[in-house]
């Protein structure tokens, strides 16, 4: 009884993370087509609800009631686990994100690693798709983003490594106290930077979606999936997206800590702050989709190893080197 | 304890059977897949041990890394002739018995090593041992890395390197003939190399690229 009694306290409060994660990813691609198409000069969706917000409810429910069409040439058991896995490790990965100091569901210690190992392990659903669906352009989609996500991982891992060196805890609730004073985007800067460009690589967006790059590829590893799968690639796309957006904001935007630290606006709950920073983040991303043509596949990989990782292990070592020189590293 | 054992025991089975699922599936493809599977349950293994950042490492360094690659290769292989032809010809069973006997002899040798084992009574006494939970994992792991075992450290990062660029010395070619774009060329151009303005007369056009 015990047992079942802590099993359905950890359901609930499950539960109670996923909604809100699914239906701020529905909104989230609403805004993305929004900021979009103002960037543009359109309207972008506006017709379904108010402003277009349920656009996204709208196409939801067309894909529900699509079709699903396997390929009889696919290799069926991959084909589905495939989009399955993608959208699982998109929302697990929100287990370990603080909204505030008590407001998280999994405090581990390790909470920054188990982020970058989900992430890590979403290229697996790119490539199962994209070899299960044995076609050639899923197959040239997937061959590419497997070689653009490891790429890009090695300099994220690096940054982080940087934030680390000032926290000296793998926590994510002790890297955001940590940031009480000052906000690692002010110190780091470089490396936020370096981040922000990486995660765009990390998540497929533009100006690095070469894996679904339409005039190539058709849709990359998503030219054989319809109806509903085709659905759950999307939303574990934006899932992510937003994953990387939260990340940043507890590595470098102080997570959680309201901006000034005064007494009106300490009142506002840290979860709020940690969503306003979230939304800052994606509306850069979004309007970086909107102004910055497509790299070159050679210049992606260039940029990936020969800019940005010799880049962030010199900064490993500059922060190193600082703290140690005026003893601010974090000992306990 | 119970739901902890379960889970641990649950994992255990799901690791060996991946292990034995990853030599008998007939697709290699599977197989890798079977690889990661097992990769998984042993970093979960790892966690519901109290390791959880060897756990971790496991999970980025093998799952997100070197089981990429692994698929990388394997996937170059056709999905129609996935089908693993190794035993069903008669002709290329040849080779059955020297395997067999090169598996007996290492699997001799294993028990041999692991028999032959002498623990430590002291480091092996976990039930009695008294955890200082104050100290993480991460820490203590670091606290023991980069003093006692230092030069180890240093050595295997070395073995690592000197690994790497070998494989790059093995694989790199320069091939002669081939246009690719240098990107330095390409954006140090002027504008004064690139655009001419011209005064065409009519009827006589201009001649361009000569």
């Amino acid at each position: 009884m015990e047992y079942l009694n802590i099993v359905l306290q950890e359901v609930y409060r499950i539960v109670f993370l996923l909604i809100p994660v699914l239906v701020s990813v529905a909104l989230i691609v609403w805004l993305d087509r929004r900021v979009w198409a103002f960037v543009q000069k359109r309207q972008g969706p506006n017709v379904v609800g108010p402003f277009g917000l349920l656009q996204s409810l709208a196409d939801a429910l067309k894909y529900i009631f699509k079709e699903i069409i396997i390929p009889s040439s696919s290799n069926k058991v991959i084909f589905i686990l495939a989009p399955i896995v993608t959208m699982t490790l998109a929302l697990i990965s929100w287990a370990v994100i603080p909204f505030s100091a008590t407001q998280v569901l999994a405090d581990i210690n390790v909470g920054i690693l188990y982020l970058f190992a989900v992430s890590s392990l979403g290229v697996y659903g790119i490539i199962m798709g994209g070899w299960a669906s044995n076609s050639k352009y899923p197959f040239l989609g997937a061959i590419r983003s497997a070689a653009q996500m490891v790429s890009y991982e090695v300099s994220i891992g690096v940054i982080i490594i940087n934030v680390l060196l000032c926290v000296g805890s793998l926590n994510l609730n002790d890297i955001v106290i940590a940031q009480q004073n000052l906000w690692f985007i002010i110190p780091l800067f470089p490396m936020f930077v370096i981040f922000f460009i990486s995660a765009l690589a990390e998540t497929n967006r533009p100006p690095f979606d070469l894996p679904e790059a339409e005039a190539e590829l058709v849709a990359g590893y998503q030219t054989e999936y319809s109806g509903m799968m085709y659905a759950m690639f999307w939303l574990g796309e934006y899932a992510n997206i937003l994953l990387m957006c939260a990340m940043g904001s507890v590595l470098f935007l102080g997570g959680w800590l309201s901006p000034i630290n005064i007494y009106p606006f300490t009142l506002v709950p840290g979860a709020i702050w940690l969503i306003l920073k979230i939304l800052l983040l994606f509306i850069l991303f979004a309007l970086v989709k909107a102004i910055v043509p497509r790299y070159r596949y050679d210049q992606l990989m260039r940029l990936g190893w020969k800019v940005f990782l010799p880049l962030s292990l010199t900064w490993v070592v500059l922060t190193a080197s600082y703290l140690f020189y005026f003893n601010l590293l974090p000992v306990n | 304890m119970i739901a902890h054992s379960i889970f641990f025991y649950t994992f255990s089975i799901i690791a060996v059977i991946s292990a034995i699922m990853v030599t008998v599936s007939k697709n290699t493809v599977h197989s890798v897949f079977f690889l990661i599977l097992d990769f998984i349950s042993i970093s979960c293994l790892f966690i519901m041990i109290g390791a959880e950042f060897l756990g971790m490492i496991m999970l980025i360094v093998y799952v997100g890394a070197v089981a990429v690659l692994f698929l990388f290769v394997v996937m170059m292989l056709n999905v129609a002739q996935q089908k693993n032809q190794w035993f069903a010809s008669e002709s290329s069973s040849g080779h059955i018995p020297v395997g067999l006997i090169i598996s007996t002899i290492i699997f001799f040798e294993l028990i041999i090593v692991i028999g032959g084992w002498k623990y430590k009574p002291d480091l092996f006494d976990i039930n009695n041992s008294v955890n200082n939970f104050s100290v993480s994992n991460t820490h203590s792991l670091g606290q023991v890395l980069y003093t006692d075992y230092i030069h180890v450290f240093q050595l295997s990062g070395m073995i690592l390197l000197v690994a790497m660029i070998g494989a790059i010395v093995l694989t790199f070619r320069k091939r002669t003939g081939v246009k690719t774009q240098s990107y330095l060329n390409q954006i140090s151009r002027e504008r004064s190399e690139g655009v001419e303005v011209l005064e065409v007369e009519s009827n006589k056009g201009v001649k361009i690229d000569d």
